[in-house]
């Protein structure tokens, strides 16, 4: 077997106090493979967007951190300076709840779509404007060269995460790491943007990570899922939408309202921690 | 209006009552920033909330959902049309202190955020108890109001131990139920929520939902449920108006409006809600 493009064995980051240490990650494993698509999915505080910090090894320095997380086979916590540098700029492409906050508005989208490849990669500046010309064209925004010129601010929501998803397409990386990309976004917006970010994809081989507490949105655009709790996966797997197995997993589905029918009461989740540490003191 | 208005008129509850809330041909206007065309927000909005119903607001971003809530608790001013509560209006604005209290009384706004809604520095017993306070009139003891605020409390699911708390030690579902109790202490005729249950996690989610369905089943009271999410108005409302830039275009009853939508916008929203079997698609390239 070749290695997985992205492996996570037993990922543990445990937050350093004045009192202790509190364990956040608490033994995360999983793989991704070339093309594949992961949804990792669960509720505030399960840990997910930890996880994808772990893996561009950006958690906050306070955070000790254990187990290995390779890429391609090579170890992450390992790299130094310059290969952490590559693996960050050309492998991982990321993309966030907020693409506000993560463009400088006072720079025009060209210059932020550009910059990356005219700094880092030496490629010419009008070359680089053509390619994003033709990827903002294939992420479905009109008039690309209009919009090369104008500020984050004057585009909505739903477009500037489309430039987003654009600007990381143009680094060309083998890995997206999508955190919640359509949380702020209308029902409409999401089913578009996820559209494109799947079909994009695909059409390019890449492997997906996607962050997102919405378990039927990361069933339709991924390939496996992970269901993430107090900083484990408790179930992983093709399976885990059609048929869970996991208690949390089903009463979690069980607790969403449904648009096809209504119910007199909703199902209240009553998985907590003590249920959780008591099922892994059985299964153990 | 469209052809579905006669579908959204009539209450989904049995009886004739007379409607608590009518707004008619409501329009809002904002004045445009320098240069700018004025926005209109909100176009000739017409329906009717009555006694113990729920009356969900369906609109993506921007299309003036939350401007007409705002407009029905004196937030923002009326620029034309109708807008009465029991039959008295509300489009000229609070002129005195005292109206702004009566009108206060008969409809209770919940925000999404309820972080930014309630006073970090009021201990939650307080909140609630300033509310009851206010609206209980001066015959009310000390210890009355505190006795009822304990009380509107405990309904929201919350304990007395919660009622020395400040709301940085509750958790995002905990908040929301306070900001429930003190809408409820009140004891209005109409609950405006707005977006409520949209920031909370699907199992603290699920909680809420059912709290107000149990206040519902205790109480007399009428919400106007302001939404995104199809799959929550399913859960929550009677009826349901759908706005898109400003306008009404559908409305009904909620289940058959979900079930079998006719309005092509509709029919879209309803389309991209991820569902058993669902696969996001593409739209049209925007222009926006």
């Amino acid at each position: 077997m070749t290695d997985p493009l992205l492996r996570l064995d037993n990922v543990r980051a445990a937050l350093r106090l004045r009192g202790g240490e509190q364990e956040l990650l608490r033994g995360v494993s999983f793989t991704i493979g070339a093309g594949e698509a992961l949804g990792l999915v669960g509720e505030s505080g399960s840990g997910k967007s930890l996880t994808t910090r772990a893996i561009t090894r950006m958690l906050d320095p306070a955070f000790r951190v254990t187990g290995d997380i390779a890429f391609e086979g090579a170890s992450v916590p390992r790299m130094n300076a310059q290969a952490l540098r590559r693996y960050r700029q050309r492998d991982v492409g990321m993309i966030f709840q907020d693409p506000r906050a993560h463009v400088n508005p006072v720079h025009r989208v060209g210059d932020f779509l550009t910059e990356a490849l005219v700094r880092d990669r030496g490629v010419d500046r009008r070359d680089a404007e053509r390619r994003a010309v033709e990827l903002l064209d294939e992420v479905g925004v009109r008039t690309p060269e209009q919009r090369l010129r104008q500020y984050p601010h004057e585009l909505s929501g739903g477009l500037l995460q489309r430039v987003m998803i654009a600007s990381v397409l143009l680094a060309e990386p083998k890995l997206i790491l999508a955190d919640e990309p359509t949380t702020a976004l209308d029902v409409t917006a999401q089913s578009d943007v996820m559209a494109i970010l799947d079909e994009q994809r695909r059409a390019r081989g890449l492997s997906l990570l996607f962050i997102t507490h919405d378990l039927e949105l990361a069933a339709a655009c991924c390939d496996r899922l992970a269901v993430m709790y107090a900083g484990e996966i408790v179930e992983q797997g093709a399976h885990v939408y059609e048929a869970p197995r996991h208690p949390y997993t089903i009463e979690l589905l069980g607790a969403r309202p449904s648009i096809e029918h209504r119910v007199e009461r909703l199902p209240v989740l009553r998985y907590d921690r003590a249920a959780h540490e008591l099922l892994k003191a059985e299964a153990s | 209006m469209t052809p579905n208005e006669t579908r959204a008129t009539g209450p989904a509850t049995a009886g004739r009552a007379e409607p608590i809330v009518v707004a008619r041909g409501l329009r809002k206007i904002f004045p445009g920033r320098a240069g700018d065309e004025p926005v209109i927000a909100v176009d000739d909005v017409s329906f009717e909330l009555f006694p113990n119903e729920c009356l969900a607001i369906v609109g993506e971003s921007g299309s003036g959902k939350t401007t007409v809530a705002r407009m029905l608790v004196g937030l923002e001013t009326v620029t034309a049309g109708e807008l009465a509560v029991r039959g008295e209006s509300r489009a000229a604005g609070v002129k005195r202190l005292a109206d702004r209290r009566r009108w206060a009384k008969e409809v209770q706004y919940v925000f999404q955020d309820p972080y930014s809604s309630l006073n970090g520095r009021q201990r939650i017993g307080d909140i609630v108890a300033t509310s009851v306070a206010l609206h209980a009139g001066d015959t009310a003891t000390r210890r009355a109001v505190q006795r009822r605020a304990l009380e509107i409390l405990d309904s929201v699911g919350l304990d007395e131990r919660f009622a020395a708390k400040h709301p940085h030690q509750l958790s995002g579902g905990q908040r929301q139920r306070v900001a429930i109790a003190r809408a409820l202490a009140a004891d209005p005729a109409v609950i405006v929520l707005d977006e409520a249950v949209a920031a909370l996690d699907v199992s603290i989610q699920a909680q809420i939902l059912n709290l107000l369905a149990d206040i519902r089943a205790a109480r007399e009271v009428s919400y106007l449920f302001i939404s995104h999410d199809l799959a929550v108005v399913n859960q929550i409302s009677d009826r349901m108006i759908v706005m898109e830039q400003g306008r009404v275009v559908d409305g009904g009853r909620t289940a058959e409006l979900l079930a079998e939508p006719v309005h092509p916008y509709t029919r879209s929203l309803r389309a991209a809600v991820p569902r058993p079997g669902w696969r996001p698609v593409r739209r049209e390239r925007l222009a926006s």
